[in-house]
């Protein structure tokens, strides 16, 4: 009863392209609003879990790259978040946290972290020896160091990693509507057998990681000019 | 490392060489505490780098390094203003200063001023190094092997250049290389040090060449020292000996005094402005007046700034016991003879100049 009244407000059976299931560029311009919250939704999640799991990784990262030993144990712990399936951390939340965005942001989260952190750290590692000996001789304390010297030489790697987190996360955030978070997911599974409507959604979701990684690229070239110079005449 | 005891003077280059793992490297880092001294203490102008907090201490210390280590994201007026930012100078202070530094190692700053590292030559880069390490004008620099990355060409010309810039700026440097003849070439004094970081000896070069304290530093400074002594000397360094000058049309018998009274054997014939035009034969002295007969045409002419070794070597070239020596002007002013240069290398070593002043 209830997936039928869905169904019907999702379209009309009488016309023969719908009511075969097929691609039908009409129904899909006169349905087009109905994609738009759902997208938005999606988008937000997405920022909000990268953004997240950045501060938190980014942080984790500086700390490990001071403290060695830090790293295994981080990497564990991150390594094992990363390979819970989330349908699975889904529903182990739902009785914690409840229905809702808190649900998926936190699974969403714990699957950004390893690969940030990993990006992050090797950046900072891949720091020429010679460029740091040279800040320290010049007199750069350590946390100047880290911030005016090693950080911005780390940053092509931490950029990469968060392209990486992007893209992977629109992606897995098409199933945080188990969460009862929404997003183009839902769309999707409302009528999964309908072409139109999973074109719609699913072509949605392509767009939105393709334009959040065009934005962090955009963002890297800016903040790196001198990877983008050309070499010595 | 252990026990090394030196004392640098003000102003001038002190040169640390030994083989690898001699410790010239860390004795040179533990002036600024990049490495930090566990016995014994070094003073800077008299008061000791324990008593300072290390950041604070490097500031003013000059540092450059073999790979040179410029930052790669920063312009090279970012990496020139590391330290006088980090000191809160104004950003008009710190532009002109960029300007400034820039003109000193011969670059151009408009040109240069706005590039990455990635887009400077070899030689650029260590100019840029060494601007960056004087930025603030600080008393002393640290060197590590500065030139060590460079082909041998640009080498020895960014060598040239910055003993040019070191008479003007007169900084007290503790430079560190593997290279003996980089050291002879560099400095002002040369510590030799063995495995171990244990002092051989500490001179100036040539003294060093020319009496060596043990056989590591003989064995170290090589077979050669003698020819090397040769290369710290210019031709204007030693005493010439007096050259029989003779003009067309003088008589006869005063050319033939002037070359009894020389050590040379033949007159040199030189025209009205000076300028040498060869050694006058027998038989342009045949006559009443001198006629220009020549013994030969080519004849080394050789010049007040050249280096003896490179003296010797034309000599020898053209199988000649001695050239004539002419002064900036063209004129003679002299002869050197293989005599000179083999009486030179007897010569005590304190009247040797030598490092800066020597050098080209």
């Amino acid at each position: 009863m209830i997936l039928e009244l869905a169904q019907v407000q999702i379209r009309d059976r009488t016309d023969t392209c719908e009511s075969n299931n097929g691609f039908c560029p009409d129904w899909i311009a006169d349905n087009f609003d109905r994609y738009v919250d759902p997208f938005f939704q999606h988008a937000y999640l997405t920022v909000a879990a990268v953004a997240i799991g950045f501060g938190i990784s980014f942080s984790l990262a500086l700390v490990a790259y001071r403290r060695r030993w830090l790293i295994n144990p981080v990497t564990q712990v991150t390594g094992i978040l990363y390979t819970v399936p989330s349908i699975a951390a889904f529903f182990l939340l739902l009785p914690i946290t409840g229905r809702g965005d808190d649900t998926a942001l936190i699974a969403l989260v714990a699957y950004v972290l390893l690969i940030i952190f990993r990006n992050v750290l090797a950046g900072l590692d891949n720091v020429p020896e010679e460029t740091k000996d040279a800040g320290r001789g010049m007199g750069l304390t350590d946390r100047q160091l880290l911030w005016r010297v090693e950080v911005p030489l780390a940053l092509p790697e931490i950029m990469a990693g968060l392209r990486i987190a992007t893209t992977t996360t629109v992606g897995l955030a098409t199933l945080a509507f188990f969460a009862g978070a929404g997003g183009l997911g839902e769309q999707i599974f409302s009528d999964i057998t309908f072409k139109s409507n999973v074109v719609v959604a699913g072509g949605l979701a392509v767009v939105l990681a393709a334009v959040l990684d065009g934005l962090i690229l955009l963002v890297q070239r800016a903040i790196t000019p001198w990877t983008r110079v050309v070499a010595a005449r | 490392m252990d026990s090394l005891s030196l004392e640098v003077p003000a102003g001038e280059i002190c040169v640390l060489v030994g083989p690898s793992g001699c410790g010239k490297t860390t004795a040179m880092r533990m002036v600024n505490r990049m490495i930090d001294i566990t016995g014994g203490d070094i003073l800077l102008d008299g008061s000791s780098v324990k008593e300072r907090r290390p950041a604070e201490l490097r500031r003013e210390i000059g540092y450059a390094i073999q790979q040179i280590g410029l930052f790669p994201h920063l312009s090279v007026a970012g990496n020139i203003a590391t330290v006088p930012h980090l000191l809160g100078w104004s950003k008009d202070r710190i532009a002109a200063r960029v300007d400034e530094l820039l003109e000193l190692v011969s670059l151009d700053p408009d040109e240069t001023r706005h590039r990455f590292p990635a887009q400077l030559s070899g030689g650029q880069r260590q100019r840029v190094g060494v601007a960056r390490a004087l930025a603030t004008d600080p008393p002393l620099m640290l060197m590590d092997e500065p030139f060590g990355a460079i082909d041998p060409i640009n080498r020895e010309r960014l060598q040239n250049e910055f003993l040019r810039l070191q008479r003007e700026i007169r900084k007290t440097i503790v430079f560190v290389t593997h290279d003996i003849d980089e050291a002879i070439k560099m400095g002002d004094r040369i510590a030799i040090m063995q495995r171990g970081g244990k002092l051989s000896q500490y001179a100036p070069p040539a003294e060093l060449l020319m009496s060596p304290a043990n056989d590591f530093v003989a064995d170290f400074v090589g077979a050669d020292r003698a020819l090397k002594r040769l290369a710290l000397q210019r031709v204007r360094d030693v005493d010439l000996w007096k050259a029989p000058l003779v003009r067309v049309g003088e008589p006869v018998a005063e050319a033939r005094a002037k070359t009894a009274d020389s050590e040379v054997h033949y007159p040199l014939l030189v025209d009205d402005s000076g300028r040498p035009l060869g050694w006058l034969s027998e038989r342009g002295l045949q006559g009443e007046r001198v006629v220009a007969e020549l013994t030969s045409k080519s004849e080394t002419v050789l010049e007040l700034d050249d280096i003896l070794r490179d003296a010797l070597s034309d000599l020898l070239a053209e199988e000649a016991q001695y050239g004539p020596v002419v002064d900036e002007h063209g004129q003679v002013c002299g002869v050197l003879s293989i005599e000179i240069l083999a009486h030179s290398l007897k010569t005590p070593p304190e009247q040797v100049p030598h490092g800066a002043d020597a050098a080209a």
